[in-house]
C-alpha cells in the first residue's frame, strides 16, 4: 500500500469522537450493507432475498412455540457472551467460552444424573452452584497459569474447549452410559426432578438470563471490582500503580467469566436438552465472543444482539423447511454481519488520510477513547 | 505379535492422517509469524475445501482442484488481512467468526448442490478420483520396506512436504523470510528498519490462507472418497491451530509433528480397547497445551512464540 518515495498513499488517523447517534447510524449502515450483500449471494443461487428474509423473521413470531424457540437459541448465546464480556473487559483474552459452558453442564450434569432423589428445589439449586463451579474452574485454569508463568491465553483456553469437549464424550462412552441406550452411547435423559422448571412454556433459563445480564451490567459500571477490571484493561500497569492486586483481579474475574459460561451449560444440559450430550455448547462459546464484541462489551446491548442473533438462527431453520436452504445459512449472516460492522467500527474511529491531502484540523483530534478497545 | 507390516500401515496411516494438518500447520505459522493469530484456520480450509471439491466436479483434474482450494483459501484470508490489517479490528474475534463463516458457508453451499445433484450425493468423477490415488512409482514404490515407507502416498502428501520445506527456507534462509519474522516480534522495528510492513503481512497472511486452504481440499476429497460431507474439515484446523505451538513454529518440525498428531489420530484404531476412545482424540490438545504450559514456564528462551502475536499494529501509536 505504499507509494514510492516514502510516503504512504494512504494514512490513517485517528479522528474526534463521533456522536453516539453518529455512531449507531454507522453501525445500523453497516448491518443494512451486509443483508444487502447476503441477499446478493442469496439471489446469486437462485432465491428471492427478501422472501428468504421476510421467512426468517416471519418464522420466528408466526406463533408463541416458535416465539418461544427463538427464546430457545437466546438463552445459552446471551449468557455465553456475557461470560466472555467480563474476561474482554479485562483484555484477556478468553476463547474458551465453549470449554466452560461444556464443563459447567458436566458438573451440573453429575447432580442431575446421581443426586435425582433430592428434593427438587434444593437440587436445583446444587446444579446451579455446580453449573458455576464447573466453569469457573475451567476459566481459573488459564488465568492462574498466565498469571504465574505468563501462558498464552489465547490459546491455552482454545486447548481447554477440546479437553473439556472429549471428557463429555469419555463420560458418555463410559462410567455416565447409559446401558439402555441402543446403538449409538448416549448420557440417560435427566429425570423430571432435576430438569428446570417451565415458566411461561420455557425452562426459566430466561428468567436466570434476564437476572444475569442485570447483574453483569451493574456489577461492570457500579462496583468497585467492575471498575478494577475496566482499570486493569485499560493498563495492567496503571492498576497496579493505583495500588490495585491485578493477579487477584484476574484470576477473581475469570472465575466468574467461567462461572457464568458454565451457568448456560448448566441451562443447556438441564433446561434444553435434558441430557449430556458432545452438542451440548454446540459453538456457542465462540458465537457468544462475536456477540459480547458486537455488543461493544455492554451487556444490556449483549442481550439485544443475542436476541438478534437468535432470529438468525431460529430463521434459518426456517428457511431450511421450507426453501430447503441450509441452517448453515445463519453462520453465514453472522459472519458477513460482524465483517461489515468490523470495517464500519474502524471508521468511528479512524479516518483515512489520501497522500499529499493537507491537514487542517489536526489540532481538532483527540486521543483515542478509553472504551474503544481496538487492540 | 507386531509385525513389520503392522508397523507400517500405520506408519502410511499416521502420514495420510497428518496430511490435512500439515497444510494447516504450515499456512497458519506463515500467518503468526508476521504477529497475526489466525483463528480461521478451520474456516479457511473449509472454504478451501468447497472450492477445490467444486473445481474438481467441474474439470475432473487434480492440479485445477488443488489450484482453486489455494485461491479460496486466499480469499478467505484476505478478508481476515484487510479487516486485521487494513481496519485494525481484532484478529481473534475475526479469526472466530472466519471459522464461523467459512464453515457455514461451505455446509451452505454444499446442502444446496447436494439438492441441485439427481442422485442426492454430490461426487467427484471417477477419473479425478484415480487421480488422487496414492501413486504407485514403478520400481521405486516395489522395493521391500522403503517403498511402502516413502513412496506410496497421495499427492497431496508430497505437495505438502514440498510446500513445508519451502515455507522452512523461505522463513529461514532469506531476507524476506527473517523480515518477516521481524515483523511479528517487533513491528515498530521492524518499520523504523525500513521493512514493508503492511506488505509483508499482508503476503504471508494471505499466502498461508492459500496452503490453509489446500489442506481442506485433503478433508473434502480423499478423506470421504470424493463425495461431499458435510462439516468435512471437522476440527483439523483446530488442530493445526494446536499443532503450531506443538512444532515451535518452524514448519520443517511441522513435518513431523503433523505426522505424530497423524499418529496420534489413527492410534484408536490400533490400540487395545481398553483405554477409552476420547483419550486418544484428547491427546492432541493435551499434548499441545502441555508445550505451552512447559514453554511458559521455561520462560522466553524456551518459547519460540513470536512476541507481537495477536497485537496489531499502529504506526502512529508508536
Amino acid at each position: 500500500m505504499e507509494a514510492k518515495k516514502r510516503e504512504p498513499l494512504l494514512r490513517v488517523v485517528k479522528h474526534a469522537e463521533l456522536s453516539r447517534t453518529q455512531s449507531f447510524l454507522l453501525r445500523l449502515l453497516a448491518v443494512v450493507v451486509a443483508l444487502v450483500v447476503g441477499g446478493i449471494f442469496i439471489a446469486s443461487i437462485g432465491y428471492n432475498p427478501l422472501e428468504v428474509y421476510k421467512t426468517m423473521v416471519v418464522g420466528c413470531f408466526r406463533s408463541v412455540m416458535a416465539f418461544q424457540a427463538t427464546i430457545k437459541f437466546c438463552i445459552p448465546m446471551c449468557i455465553a457472551a456475557l461470560g466472555v464480556t467480563l474476561a474482554f473487559k479485562m483484555k484477556f483474552w478468553n476463547i474458551g467460552g465453549e470449554g466452560q459452558l461444556i464443563m459447567g453442564a458436566v458438573f451440573a450434569s453429575y447432580f442431575a444424573l446421581f443426586c435425582d432423589g433430592m428434593p427438587h428445589v434444593p437440587l436445583i439449586i446444587i446444579m446451579f452452584l455446580a453449573g458455576f463451579v464447573g466453569g469457573g474452574i475451567w476459566g481459573l485454569i488459564p488465568a492462574l497459569c498466565r498469571e504465574k508463568w505468563g501462558t498464552n491465553e489465547t490459546l491455552f483456553t482454545l486447548m481447554l474447549n477440546y479437553i473439556a469437549l472429549y471428557i463429555v464424550t469419555y463420560l458418555r462412552d463410559g462410567p455416565w452410559r447409559d446401558p439402555q441406550a441402543a446403538g449409538f452411547n448416549k448420557i440417560a435423559r435427566f429425570s423430571a426432578n432435576s430438569q428446570l422448571d417451565k415458566v411461561a412454556g420455557i425452562h426459566f433459563g430466561w428468567i436466570i438470563m434476564i437476572v444475569l445480564v442485570v447483574f453483569v451490567f451493574i456489577y461492570l459500571s457500579k462496583t468497585k471490582q467492575g471498575y478494577e477490571i475496566s482499570v486493569v484493561g485499560e493498563s495492567r500497569d496503571t492498576a497496579r500503580y493505583a495500588g490495585i492486586n491485578v493477579r487477584r483481579v484476574v484470576i477473581r474475574t475469570m472465575f466468574l467469566s467461567g462461572g457464568i459460561a458454565g451457568i448456560a451449560g448448566m441451562i443447556q444440559a438441564c433446561g434444553a436438552d435434558a441430557t449430556l450430550s458432545t452438542g451440548v455448547a454446540n459453538g456457542v462459546g465462540f458465537t457468544g465472543i462475536i456477540i459480547a464484541w458486537l455488543a461493544q462489551l455492554n451487556p444490556i446491548a449483549t442481550l439485544v444482539v443475542a436476541f438478534a442473533f437468535s432470529i438468525l438462527e431460529k430463521g434459518s431453520s426456517v428457511i431450511q423447511s421450507s426453501f430447503g436452504l441450509s441452517t448453515a445459512c445463519a453462520d453465514v449472516l453472522q459472519g458477513i454481519i460482524l465483517f461489515f460492522i468490523m470495517a464500519i467500527e474502524f471508521f468511528v474511529r479512524y479516518k483515512i488520510v489520501f497522500a499529499g491531502h493537507k491537514e487542517k484540523k489536526l489540532s481538532q483530534a483527540k486521543p483515542e477513547k478509553k472504551e474503544a478497545a481496538g487492540k | 505379535m507386531i509385525s513389520l507390516d503392522f508397523i507400517l500401515k500405520f506408519i502410511v496411516a499416521a502420514v495420510a492422517a497428518g496430511t490435512p494438518l500439515l497444510f494447516g500447520t504450515v499456512g497458519e505459522i506463515l500467518s503468526e509469524k508476521v504477529g497475526h493469530l489466525n483463528l480461521g484456520v478451520e474456516g479457511m480450509m473449509s472454504i478451501g475445501a468447497l472450492t477445490g471439491f467444486m473445481a474438481g466436479y467441474g474439470s475432473h483434474n487434480l492440479a485445477v482442484s488443488m489450484i482453486a482450494a489455494f485461491a479460496g483459501g486466499m480469499v478467505s484470508a484476505l478478508i481476515y488481512a484487510v479487516l486485521t490489517i487494513g481496519f485494525m479490528a481484532n484478529q481473534n474475534v475475526i479469526g472466530l467468526t472466519l471459522t464461523i463463516f467459512g464453515v457455514g458457508f461451505a455446509n451452505f453451499v454444499g446442502v444446496y448442490m447436494v439438492g441441485k445433484t439427481s442422485s442426492n450425493t454430490w461426487q467427484l468423477s471417477a477419473d479425478l478420483i484415480s487421480q488422487m490415488k496414492s501413486i504407485h512409482i514403478p520400481l521405486l514404490s516395489d522395493i521391500p520396506v522403503i517403498g511402502k515407507l516413502i513412496f506410496s502416498y497421495d499427492p497431496f502428501t508430497y505437495t505438502g512436504i514440498i510446500i513445508a520445506l519451502i515455507c522452512g527456507w523461505y522463513l529461514f534462509k532469506t531476507k524476506a523470510g527473517l523480515n518477516t519474522q521481524a515483523i511479528g516480534e517487533n513491528p515498530a522495528a521492524a518499520d523504523a528498519a525500513s521493512i514493508q510492513v503492511t506488505k509483508w503481512k499482508f503476503i504471508n497472511i494471505v499466502l498461508g490462507g492459500g496452503i490453509c486452504g489446500i489442506g481442506g481440499a485433503y478433508c473434502s476429497m480423499i478423506i470421504n472418497g470424493g463425495v461431499w460431507i458435510s462439516d468435512c474439515v471437522g476440527g483439523l484446523g483446530w488442530i493445526s491451530v494446536a499443532l503450531v505451538i506443538f512444532a515451535a513454529w518452524r514448519p520443517q518440525t511441522a513435518i513431523l509433528g503433523s505426522f505424530i498428531f497423524g499418529a496420534l489420530r489413527v492410534l484408536k484404531y490400533y490400540m487395545p480397547s481398553v483405554i477409552p476412545i476420547a483419550f486418544f482424540n484428547m491427546l492432541p490438545f493435551i499434548i499441545t497445551a502441555a508445550v505451552l504450559l512447559i514453554a511458559s514456564i521455561r520462560g522466553t528462551k524456551g518459547s519460540h512464540i513470536p512476541e507481537n502475536l495477536g497485537f496489531n499494529y499502529f504506526r502512529e501509536d508508536r
